[in-house]
């Protein structure tokens, strides 16, 4: 991206670049850190009120750190499979998991 | 690897600036507020300075219970917040014919003081509910520490050397000036601007992180509450009348079986066979948020629950909880908030700044820039006028007049909008001295507005807190002045060369 900046920041390769990834950064980390919390607060082995808690609060710290990523990674579509890679898992998580009783 | 990492740090910086300005006024709100909210107690000793009144925690609550059973038997809740070194007054936010009130109480009569403000409430509930509607307001809070922590983990990696700009400075070079003053402010107190932001952000977490919430609890949150909270007895009303039990010596067992004063008292359905009396014990006694709670059966005095917090998330959630409202601090650790506060609101505004003068330097400003540059003025002038305003208002609205709280907060509001609106009206080298002129001169008059003799030292420190802002916002001003007149004398220098 920063070389694309370089070359042109009017250019609509680089506006689509940085759409991209903000997507990626802002609806993508939400989804990864709600999925994360979803499939703690299901599986975690403990009091569910303690599990909600965990899952939440590492919701919080896993969120950034996609947005950070979803910036740094090589080129938007690297930085799309890379949310892939960590929410898909985890929405395997959820689904398998399934509501508590 | 030097490419690739001179390329994250630029998309950093970009990150960092767009970011930075996307929400930057509203944070600059939040920040002002939540700094003045580390003393929230004092303003509004400030701002009731005919409050004298002293009594115990246990004894101040048992008066305001007294007068809200004959004002507001009807309410849903009393919501009371006890007197402590720090606060003398009772707070209550209670219902009554279907309105939803908030009164300072007499600690000793019970009874509303005089003067009725919401004193430091107005900036704590500014600093996370913005003055919008539940939940657009938190929402938008949350958005925007969310965005808060993005730039400053941005600006972190940004930073070439970020050891070295603790001990740059380089005065009157234009960017470099302000950016230097960005840099030490962001990064002498980052610790503290992450940590704020961190746990400010986790206590909007059931609004702005409700899925493992629902993964667990599904709709049923009157579960999860009775969870996190378990001595809190709930129960509905019954409808059948009973009058409360007296509420002193509830509270002394309270204070006795919590091991300590307590701080917040909720009456629940009060006047009914099925109210439940909650107290809590004083948050400033220990870090975490809610340490211990108990509930008695209003009607009998019979301890229906009691809890004292033991679980290890749900402490370290308090514990973060506790460290952003701060309500622990001993009074070194909170002028330290206030002052950490301070430099992450002082960042912010320097930041809105650079963007403008990073550009204008570059080239002339593009019509958006210049429109920036104008709400710029409006609002890191016109929000700390609009506090001000309050401020002023407490003092010259008249006593009696009715709607009297709200009408302060009218003043401050309206106060904030007409300097918005001079900001985009009036060329900044005009806007800019003018309205930091008004904060000011505000600053400089509000301390001798009290008649005299009245109040005590929060009154005395706050005056001297007011009129050492006038003093630093007119060295701001003068400096304005003067740096707008001398490129025309060096001009003339040159000229006559």
């Amino acid at each position: 991206m920063a070389g694309g900046a370089r070359s042109g920041r009017e250019g609509w390769r680089y506006r689509g670049n940085v759409a991209a990834r903000a997507v990626i950064g802002t609806v993508g980390a939400y989804a990864v850190a709600a999925l994360l919390a979803t499939a703690l607060a299901r599986t975690l082995a403990m009091p569910r009120v303690e599990a909600v808690t965990v899952a939440t609060l590492l919701g919080f710290v896993v969120a950034p750190a996609v947005t950070i990523w979803a910036f740094l990674a090589r080129g938007p579509w690297r930085a799309a499979a890379g949310v892939l890679a960590v929410a898909l898992p985890l929405a395997a998580i959820v689904w398998a998991a399934g509501s508590p009783a | 690897m030097t490419a690739v990492r001179e390329g994250a740090r630029q998309v950093m910086a970009w990150l960092h600036g767009w970011t930075g300005l996307l929400l930057g006024w509203v944070l600059f709100v939040m920040c002002l507020a939540g700094t003045l909210s580390v003393f929230k107690p004092e303003i509004g000793r400030w701002m009731r300075p005919e409050a004298t009144a002293i009594a115990d925690p246990a004894q101040a609550i048992a008066a305001a219970g007294n007068w809200l059973s004959r004002n507001a038997p009807d309410a849903t809740g009393w919501y009371l917040a006890a007197p402590d070194g720090r606060m003398r007054t009772v707070e209550a936010a209670y219902d009554t014919g279907g309105a939803f009130l908030y009164r300072a109480l007499d600690p000793v009569t019970g009874a509303p003081v005089a003067r009725e403000t919401f004193g430091g409430e107005f900036f704590y509930r500014l600093h996370f509910e913005l003055e919008l509607p539940f939940p657009w307001g938190r929402l938008l809070a949350s958005l925007a520490a969310a965005v808060m922590l993005i730039a400053l983990i941005t600006g972190i990696i940004a930073h070439r050397r970020i050891f070295r700009d603790f001990f740059t400075f380089r005065p009157r070079k234009g960017q470099r000036s302000w950016l230097d003053g960005h840099n030490a402010l962001g990064v002498l107190a980052l610790p503290f601007h992450l940590m704020i932001t961190f746990t400010g952000l986790i206590t909007l977490a059931s609004l702005s992180m409700p899925w493992a919430i629902s993964a667990a609890y599904g709709e049923d949150v009157a579960a999860l509450y009775r969870e996190q909270v378990p001595g809190i007895a709930e129960r509905a009303a019954t409808g059948t009348k009973a009058p409360l039990a007296p509420l002193a010596p509830m509270l002394n067992e309270a204070q006795r079986r919590v091991g300590g004063a307590i701080g917040r008292v909720y009456v629940l359905n009060p006047g009914d066979k099925a109210a439940v009396v909650t107290a809590f014990r004083a948050d400033s006694g220990q870090i975490g948020y809610t340490p211990a709670e108990i509930s008695f059966d209003g009607a009998t005095g019979r301890v229906l629950a009691e809890w004292s917090e033991t679980r290890p998330a749900i402490q370290t959630y308090n514990v973060l909880y506790g460290l952003h409202i701060a309500r622990f601090a001993p009074w070194l650790t909170r002028w330290l908030y206030f002052l950490g506060g301070a430099m992450l609101t002082l960042a912010i505004a320097t930041g809105l700044v650079l963007w403008i003068v990073k550009r204008r330097e570059r080239a002339p400003l593009s019509l958006a820039n210049r429109i920036l540059e104008r709400l710029n003025v409006g609002v890191l002038a016109g929000v700390p006028l609009g506090c001000v305003a309050f401020l002023l208002a407490n003092r010259l609205l008249p006593l009696g007049v009715s709607g009297r709280a709200e009408a302060e907060v009218s003043v401050a509001l309206w106060t904030a909008a007409a300097a918005l609106a001079v900001g985009a009206a009036l060329p900044p080298r005009v806007a800019w001295p003018l309205l930091l002129g008004l904060v000011a001169a505000s600053c400089a008059i509000a301390p001798w507005l009290v008649p005299l003799g009245q109040g005590d030292a929060a009154l005395r420190i706050g005056n001297l807190m007011l009129l050492g802002f006038a003093a630093a916002f007119a060295a701001l001003v003068w400096q304005q002045l003067r740096r707008s007149s001398v490129p025309v004398s060096r001009r003339a220098a040159r000229a006559a060369a």
